[in-house]
């Protein structure tokens, strides 16, 4: 055997310290993972309520207004609301119109690096929280199928581009209120702001950031993208932080959009 | 001046159990000082390893309360009320008490393909600023090997080990693969031989380093993302097919005698 090879040798199974437990903490390590699963379940529950619901997900020329929720847009079937439909659209699906689009921002959030920490934390235990055991007899990581599929969040980024080119698209055209013309309304702004908080967590995105300029071996060569890289940097910094905030804020957009067009508030005119 | 408790774990591969001392706490102190009082005092056999004192050597690292913590960086005034746990790192196996075997670490530093210039030119290599930069924040590693210590992948699946580099090798490697005087592409090794897809980014290395490195976000995120680019991208690849045709012709021109 050459030295090398010796050298490299990993030698497993030596006697560990220490006592065998799972953990030794004794701070609060799974407040965290408590938060994540009710929020995150509380967001699943309320999504899929909405997508199987088919109602109220426009307020349309009846009510002088033009606004659509994110969970419905664009909105692809012959059987979408008045005004509410997009330039294409597929005749005869029988389903809810939400059911053909959804898949993209899930697949999206899903792959999204920060939620599968979250997800692989809370949900799954692997680890529950840093120093605390996982649960699994063993671990192959994103090694294998189906989690090696992470690695097409990419392909979910782009489609994320598009969905926000359309909801801005929507935020734009809620502005014009049909009958009353161009003003703002409370609805125009949970638009905007909804608009606005996806897009900061799709240029937040880590594959953002390498597609940017991370991806370059040398920052010099390409200064372009190295202005972009630092330009994304910042944000990706804070990419937890728009992960919840377009989360949360998005299923608020579709109450409120459920709201007005059910006629249960007037969406108020500012100016 | 007041009296705490510490637990401190002593043995070594053929067992041990926790000891309690009860000793005097000053103003300001670390743990590292409150284990050297017990030395001084009760237990002058008690196994350590420390250094420097400051912060700057790795070598104190052990667990303090359950977490892996730097002895000498830990004060006693920061942590809750009631006694102090103390044990060595668990991922590595046992010398004695404090004292863990951390070769798992230096071979896995020998399997790192280094650094692979380009010929130098006539003008000697130059590197410029920002690509100095990029890589400055992995070079404060101190090598304490707490990230290796609370990685879930070795620490909770020993047979891991054989395959998988860890988050201290992932900045070493991502360090080597933004630098702009390498010609070695690891991203093959990486996948294959460094296990980064081990590695499900919960970011605990991130979380214990003392070097406030963002080991994850800075190292190992961009790492997947090349090895997205070489094994699961088929746009970059075909990009890569085009630029490299154009590339050969460019260098076929460069060749062409002037007219
Ligand atoms: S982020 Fe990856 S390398 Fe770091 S501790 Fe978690 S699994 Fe290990
Ligand atoms: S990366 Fe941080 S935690 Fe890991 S060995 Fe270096 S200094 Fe220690
Ligand atoms: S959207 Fe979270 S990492 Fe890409
Ligand atoms: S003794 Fe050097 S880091 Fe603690």
């Amino acid at each position: 055997m050459s030295t090398t090879e010796r050298a490299t040798q990993v030698v497993l199974g030596g006697t560990r310290g220490g006592p065998d437990v799972p953990t030794l903490r004794t701070d609060r390590w799974w407040l965290q993972p408590v938060v994540t699963v009710s929020i995150l379940t509380a967001f699943v529950i309320y999504s899929t309520w909405s997508a199987f619901n088919p109602h109220n997900y426009y307020a349309g020329a009846a009510l002088g207004r033009d606004l659509i929720s994110p969970f419905y847009s664009p909105c692809l079937a012959s059987s979408c609301a008045a005004g509410s439909r997009a330039g294409f659209f597929l005749q005869g699906w029988p389903l809810s119109p939400a059911l053909l689009i959804l898949i993209f921002p899930l697949g999206f959030r899903l792959t999204c690096y920060y939620y599968r920490r979250s997800y692989y934390r809370a949900f799954w235990w692997s680890p529950p929280a840093c120093a605390v055991s996982d649960k699994h007899a063993t671990y192959s990581g994103e090694t294998r199928f189906p989690l090696i599929m992470q690695n097409a969040h990419r392909y979910f980024f782009y489609a994320g581009l598009v969905f926000n080119a359309l909801l801005t698209y929507d935020a734009i055209r809620a502005f014009h209120q049909p009958g009353i013309g161009w003003g703002v309304t409370v609805g125009t702004l949970v638009l905007t702001l909804n608009a606005t908080l996806l897009w900061l967590y799709s240029l937040s995105c880590h594959a953002c950031r390498h597609l940017c300029g991370g991806q370059v071996k040398s920052f010099k060569a390409a200064p372009i993208r190295y202005r972009l890289w630092k330009l994304v940097t910042p944000l990706n910094a804070r990419h937890m932080n728009f992960a919840w905030a377009s989360l949360i804020f998005v299923a608020l957009t579709d109450v409120y959009v459920r709201l007005v067009a059910s006629g249960a508030i007037t969406d108020l005119r500012l100016f | 001046m007041t009296d705490v408790t510490l637990r401190v774990w002593r043995g070594d591969a053929s067992g041990g159990d926790f000891e309690e001392y009860v000793t005097e706490q000053n103003e300001g102190e670390v743990v590292l000082d409150l284990i050297h009082r017990i030395q001084a005092t009760e237990a002058p056999d008690l196994a350590c390893r420390w250094n420097c004192k400051a912060g700057k050597c790795g070598s104190c690292a052990a667990e303090i309360n359950g977490k892996p913590r730097l002895l000498c960086m830990t004060r006693m005034d920061q942590l809750p009320e009631g006694p102090v746990t103390v044990t060595p790192m668990k991922t590595f196996p046992i010398i004695r008490d404090l004292v863990t075997d951390v070769s798992f670490n230096y071979r896995m530093a020998e399997k790192v393909p280094a650094l692979l210039p380009p010929p130098m030119p006539e003008e000697g290599y130059r590197m410029f600023q920002e690509d100095v930069e990029r890589g400055q924040e992995f070079r404060k590693c101190i090598e304490c090997f707490m990230c290796q210590d609370v990685c879930h992948v070795i620490r909770d699946h020993e047979e891991n080990k054989t395959n998988y580099a860890g988050p201290r090798f992932f900045i070493r490697y991502a360090e080597l693969e933004m630098h702009p005087l390498d010609t070695n592409d690891r991203r093959d090794f990486i996948r294959e031989e460094a296990g980064l897809g081990y590695c499900n980014i919960t970011k605990c290395c991130t979380e214990v380093c003392p070097e406030h490195i963002k080991i994850t976000d800075n190292a190992i995120i961009p790492l997947k993302e090349r090895v997205v680019d070489a094994h699961y991208d088929p746009v970059a690849w075909l990009g890569r097919k085009i630029r490299r045709k154009t590339k050969t012709k460019a260098a076929d021109a460069a060749v062409q005698p002037a007219p």
